[in-house]
């Protein structure tokens, strides 16, 4: 199994910019696959509050975030002090593209990307307080189960 | 920086081994009600890894074929919600979370996060737009360099600083229409920003003065009402008026109807002045570029972004 691009898809809570038939769309199409993924309700208001969830999105090895104009991303990552590198990140734009052309650019995406390592079957990184290093998260291991 | 509440607690929906998947209606509706919620929301499958997010507290819930894997704790809470509906386990998540962020989480009324966002690709650190804000939404670093720094300060709607700047280097993500809402800017919108004149010289002097100046003559014609509904009818025609006379600035009417008092806009605004004056100064001894200081300088260019 090849190592897939994290997967962060932006619910826009607050306003209607984003056509609410797209963005339930890819939701339901995400939620209908076997992708893991994370979703936040709004992007502006992480940024807003500097939300440490940022940083450690930012940190992800080549993030694909499903939300709006990448520019916009970009800086409202920048604003809370968790800079996104623009050559590992890919920005899909819900505001501008159909639920099929999201969804397709995310296959191909996930497709495209060269299998680099071998992710640990059935493991989840669930974090916790001083969580940022690997070794002080705690897991959910298909072998630590009796 | 906004001022907010407690973080709320991650969810993850867990489909990974030895477990078993939600019915698709009930994945579906929870996903929905729980990011509705304000709650960031993970699904774990077989197919990857979910990497920590920072959060101090996470729920873990599932259809799980064995006994926990983990007990619960302070910091993460693990539920078995077998048989049960969306909203039964939008309860189960709610009752772990804080009495206060149960109520946080039960308020409709959240601050609508409009603020701007600068592209310090773009901006040349000209302090026209702390010039210009009368309500303290940009501040400056130590180093010189301009920052947003009172985000809830930001009139909702509004994004009459993103017009004034000369660099198209203003984002509101939540706005309307490019280049504002943060679409790639044509040749269009550089063309436009190279006709942009000084915006106090083309209204003939303070922008403030002449917005304040008219509201003032709308409130006139409104006190002259005896009629209520006349009265009321009067003054948002004024406005109305008033703001289509400064369409390209495209500021609500709220905005303007709330202008603060002529002496008050003018000590804010040489306040405003003041400070970016000394910005300026303290930019050109140091020589301080705005993508110079802290790591915005370090992002490579643009591809993918």
């Amino acid at each position: 199994m090849s190592e897939q691009r994290p997967i962060l898809y932006c619910r826009c809570a607050f306003a209607k910019v984003l056509p609410e038939e797209v963005k339930d769309g890819v939701l339901q199409r995400l939620v209908a696959s076997d992708f893991p993924f994370d979703s936040v309700p709004d992007l502006c208001e992480m940024s807003a509050k500097n939300d440490p969830s940022l940083k450690e999105i930012a940190a992800q090895e080549n993030v694909c975030i499903v939300a709006c104009y990448p520019r916009a991303v970009r800086w409202l990552f920048d604003a809370a002090g968790a800079p996104i590198d623009p050559q590992r990140v890919k920005v899909l734009n819900m505001r501008t593209e159909s639920v099929d052309e999201v969804w397709d650019e995310l296959l191909a995406v996930q497709s495209a990307d060269p299998a680099t390592s071998e992710p640990a079957s059935g493991e989840t990184n669930l974090g916790g307080p001083n969580s940022a290093g690997a070794d002080e998260t705690t897991s959910i291991t298909t072998q630590d189960r009796g | 920086m906004a001022a907010h509440l407690p973080q709320l607690p991650r969810v993850i929906l867990y489909e990974g081994k030895d477990s078993q998947p939600f019915a698709a209606e009930v994945r579906q509706e929870l996903m929905v009600k729980l990011l509705d919620r304000g709650y960031t929301v993970s699904r774990a499958t077989e197919r990857g890894r979910l990497e920590n997010l920072g959060h101090e507290k996470v729920i873990v819930v599932g259809i799980f074929d064995r006994a926990m894997p983990l007990n619960s704790s302070d910091s993460v809470h693990i539920q078995d919600v077998r048989g049960q509906s969306s909203e039964s386990i939008l309860g189960a998540v709610e009752s772990f979370a804080l009495p206060r962020e149960q109520d946080t989480a039960a308020t409709p009324k959240r601050w609508k996060p409009w603020f701007p966002v600068i592209d310090y690709d773009r901006c040349t650190n000209c302090m026209q737009c702390l010039s210009f804000c009368l309500f303290d939404v940009y501040g400056v670093t130590k180093g010189g360099k301009i920052q947003v720094q009172n985000q809830t300060n930001c009139k909702t709607d509004c994004p009459a600083c993103s017009r004034v700047c000369p660099e198209v280097a203003i984002l509101f993500p939540k706005y309307k229409a490019g280049p504002i809402n943060g679409d790639e800017i044509n040749q269009d919108d550089l063309r436009r920003e190279a006709m942009k004149v000084d915006i106090s010289s083309l209204l003939g002097g303070d922008i403030y003065s002449m917005l304040r100046d008219r509201s003032e003559k709308a409130k006139s014609r409104f006190s002259k009402e005896r009629d209520d509904d006349r009265a009321l009818k009067e003054r948002q025609r004024c406005l109305d008026k008033l703001k289509s006379n400064f369409d390209g600035l495209d500021i609500p009417t709220e905005v303007l109807s709330s202008l603060p008092s002529m002496d008050q806009i003018q000590a804010k605004a040489q306040r405003a002045k003041e400070r970016a004056q000394q910005a300026l100064e303290m930019q050109s001894s140091a020589g301080t570029s705005p993508g110079g200081e802290e790591d915005v300088s370090k992002n490579p260019p643009a591809t993918q972004i």
